[in-house]
């Protein structure tokens, strides 16, 4: 019932549908005003919710004296004062040079961001495809294959669950330091893989073994073994909950940074991720806020785009990965 | 089958011949792995290309090793394929669990009871440490504070979001800028808060915004981040920030689901809109409420990024993770980091016990 319908004209009301009128009339009126103040207040709540990234999105254009000398909130008087420069600072580093001993000037380049984008992608891309094809089959295994133990297993994923990772990290790191595996890609993608697995192998399963049997028998009499099954069949058929959730394990990885922290600390500067980077540049040039805010832009590029252009997917991925310990 | 007349008996040489090239395979696959690793880690690939083969190569390895593996299966015959296949499939996501998660909570246990560098023996040495040092102390008192308040704050402002954009004339885009954030890494969350945070001495021009909102009511401007106890307020309202999309999302999902004609009855009947959300709306998405409540709490007992990144522990605002991390990595004592670890466990362990019960209820698996 709208508030149309209350404030249509009664016809022939005598005088006591007139009193119901207007005080239907002083409800809807009432009505009307708390749901202007209902949009009013959310719209509040938005701004307030939306300014912070807003002032980091102005300032990351604005002139670094500018940035120092007045608040981003003046920046549209001077438009003039906005261009890339501090983006182009920021990824390709930027130039130093000092006179040596010897009275030669040296020109050194500082650190980039452009180095650790290529990082954390290569960090990323595989720790997200590797724990998806690893839990595929799993998932599989435990849908359609019969073997002993099955059960217990699948239990001990499920309690898994929700163990923290900070469980595992002296013993990992442990394991790298005598494996030569500490400051190397693999030794990050192993780990969120194994983080990573638990969910992973849990969605897959509730998602697989909901799928008819039949599609898998019909197979079976065509001479199809169990990995032209999965590979050929199922694998396309998963495909939702595969991308729910690559989407909610992009997110986690891109954005994470203990695990990068301690098992890449081997590496040295050369294999900083994106997180990393962006915390030294914290570190040393916390003031530099020109700086700061590009290279913090620029370490949400891509997961912005993928919520802007995937937010359906993106919702659900998240729901799917909210348990992950 | 197709493989059971090759396993007919009488035929030795021949399942030899057939079972040599199916062992030597995986061996072979591991090896040409291990050397694409070297080559990476010797650094003969110069530069982003090293980071992009080397993505190429962990994903193409990790295919080639399950192809193998069933490949060679296949090789030995219907009985063996039987016993084997499974743990084809299982097995590696086992292997892997077994090695990152099921395995180190028992060997983080065990090192719990050593010293600094896990040798001598040290009984309850380090869970004394945990339990009255003062710095320790700090942090249990703020991952309580984050617990209760970083929790309490992001389910109750994603709620009455929730409710208000279901209400509202323009829900999408309300959900959109609120959900946003959750795009956003928490050291990314960092930086930005820290300018809104920023603080400059009284009589200079102040670049933060509450600082600038502050003067400009006439106030003086506070350092927000190393004002105790009320800085670990501040950190939380960044968590906040962030979580209170992904708690109005599900919220959100939650009160679609719940009918129009329950709601409509209560209106009829005369209650006030706001008595309909408390004693109709709010009671029939309770179980969507308890869940959003126990994800956060989980990520709140084990929040480290945003300390980490924002005071670096200082200013009284360490909590147990970031203790955890500087136990192992600026003291090197791993006997404490894996006391804290395995407090931080203990404390996850309701929510283990939820989910296995979870499951067992479901009985989804036959």
């Amino acid at each position: 019932m709208s508030a149309a319908d209350e404030r249509a004209p009664l016809p022939g009301a005598d005088f006591e549908e007139a009193a119901a009128v207007s005080r239907l009339r002083r409800v809807s009126v009432r009505k009307v005003a708390g749901r202007l103040l209902l949009n009013a207040v959310l719209a509040l709540v938005c701004a307030a919710w939306t300014l912070p990234t807003l002032g980091l999105l102005v300032t990351s254009f604005r002139d670094p004296d500018m940035v120092s000398r007045s608040g981003w909130w003046t920046a549209a008087r001077d438009p003039k004062g906005l261009s890339l420069d501090n983006y182009r600072t920021v990824l390709a580093g930027q130039d130093w040079s000092y006179v040596d001993s010897s009275g030669k000037t040296v020109r050194l380049r500082g650190e980039n961001m452009l180095g650790a984008f290529g990082n954390s992608l290569a960090v990323t891309v595989p720790s997200v495809l590797i724990p998806i094809l690893v839990a595929a089959f799993a998932a599989y295994g435990f849908a359609w294959l019969k073997f002993p133990g099955r059960k217990m297993l699948f239990v001990g994923i499920v309690a898994l669950l929700a163990v923290p990772l900070q469980i595992a990290l002296i013993p990992i790191l442990r394991d790298y330091q005598k494996a030569g595996l500490n400051g190397s890609f693999l030794g990050v993608w192993l780990a969120h893989t194994g983080f990573g697995l638990p969910l992973a192998t849990y969605l897959f399963y509730n998602y697989i073994s909901t799928l008819p049997r039949s599609i898998l028998e019909s197979a079976f009499i065509d001479g199809a073994s169990h990995y032209t099954c999965f590979t050929r069949l199922i694998l396309p058929l998963a495909m939702p909950a595969l991308a729910s959730f690559a989407i909610f394990q992009f997110l986690w990885v891109w954005n994470d940074l203990l695990v990068a922290l301690v098992f890449l600390s081997g590496g040295g500067r050369a294999m900083e991720v994106l997180t990393q980077r962006l915390l030294a540049l914290a570190g040393t040039r916390g003031q530099d806020w020109h700086l700061l805010t590009a290279g913090a832009f620029v370490s949400m590029l891509l997961p912005l785009a993928v919520f802007f252009g995937l937010q359906k997917h993106f919702v659900r991925g998240l729901l799917a990965g909210s348990v992950k310990g | 089958m197709n493989g059971n007349k090759a396993a007919k008996p009488g035929a030795p040489g021949r399942w030899i011949a057939r079972a040599a090239p199916a062992l030597a395979a995986p061996i072979l696959a591991l090896a040409a792995l291990w050397a694409g690793f070297a080559l990476i880690k010797e650094g003969w690939i110069a530069g982003g290309l090293a980071a992009a083969f080397a993505a190429v190569w962990g994903v193409a390895g990790a295919a080639l090793l399950f192809f193998v593996a069933n490949w060679s299966v296949e090789r030995l015959g219907p009985k063996v394929r039987a016993r084997a296949l499974p743990f084809v499939f299982v097995g590696p996501a086992i292997l892997v669990m077994a090695w990152y998660l099921a395995a180190p909570t028992a060997r983080t246990l065990f090192l719990s009871f050593f010293d600094a560098s896990s040798r001598g023996f040290a009984g309850l040495d380090n869970y004394a440490y945990v339990f009255t040092d003062r710095t320790m102390r700090i942090a249990f008192l703020n991952n309580l504070a984050w617990l209760v308040f970083g929790t309490g704050f992001s389910v109750l402002s994603g709620l009455v979001i929730a409710i208000m954009a279901d209400r509202s004339r323009f829900e999408r885009a309300a959900k959109s800028l609120v959900f946003l954030p959750m795009a956003i890494s928490f050291v990314g969350a960092g930086v930005i808060w820290r300018f809104v945070y920023a603080y400059r001495p009284e009589g200079d021009a102040q670049v933060g915004l509450l600082n600038a909102l502050v003067t400009a009511a006439g106030g003086s401007p506070v350092n927000w981040i190393v004002e105790r106890p009320w800085n670990t307020l501040f950190l939380i309202v960044i968590f906040v920030w962030l979580q209170t999309g992904f708690a109005m999302v599900v919220l959100s999902a939650a009160i679609k689901g719940v009918p129009a004609e329950l709601l409509e009855a209560a209106r009829i009947d005369g209650a006030s809109e706001l008595r309909v959300v408390r004693s109709v709306l709010i009671p029939s998405i309770l179980p969507s409420i308890v869940t959003v409540a126990t994800t956060t709490l989980l990520l709140t007992l084990k929040v480290f990024d945003i300390v980490y990144a924002m005071t670096n522990g200082l200013y009284g605002t360490e909590v147990l993770a970031s203790q955890q991390y500087k136990q192992m990595f600026k003291f090197l004592h791993y006997g404490r980091g894996s006391a804290i670890a395995i407090v931080i466990l203990v404390a996850v362990t309701p929510m283990i016990w939820y989910n296995l019960r979870q499951f067992n209820k479901r009985e989804a698996f036959s």
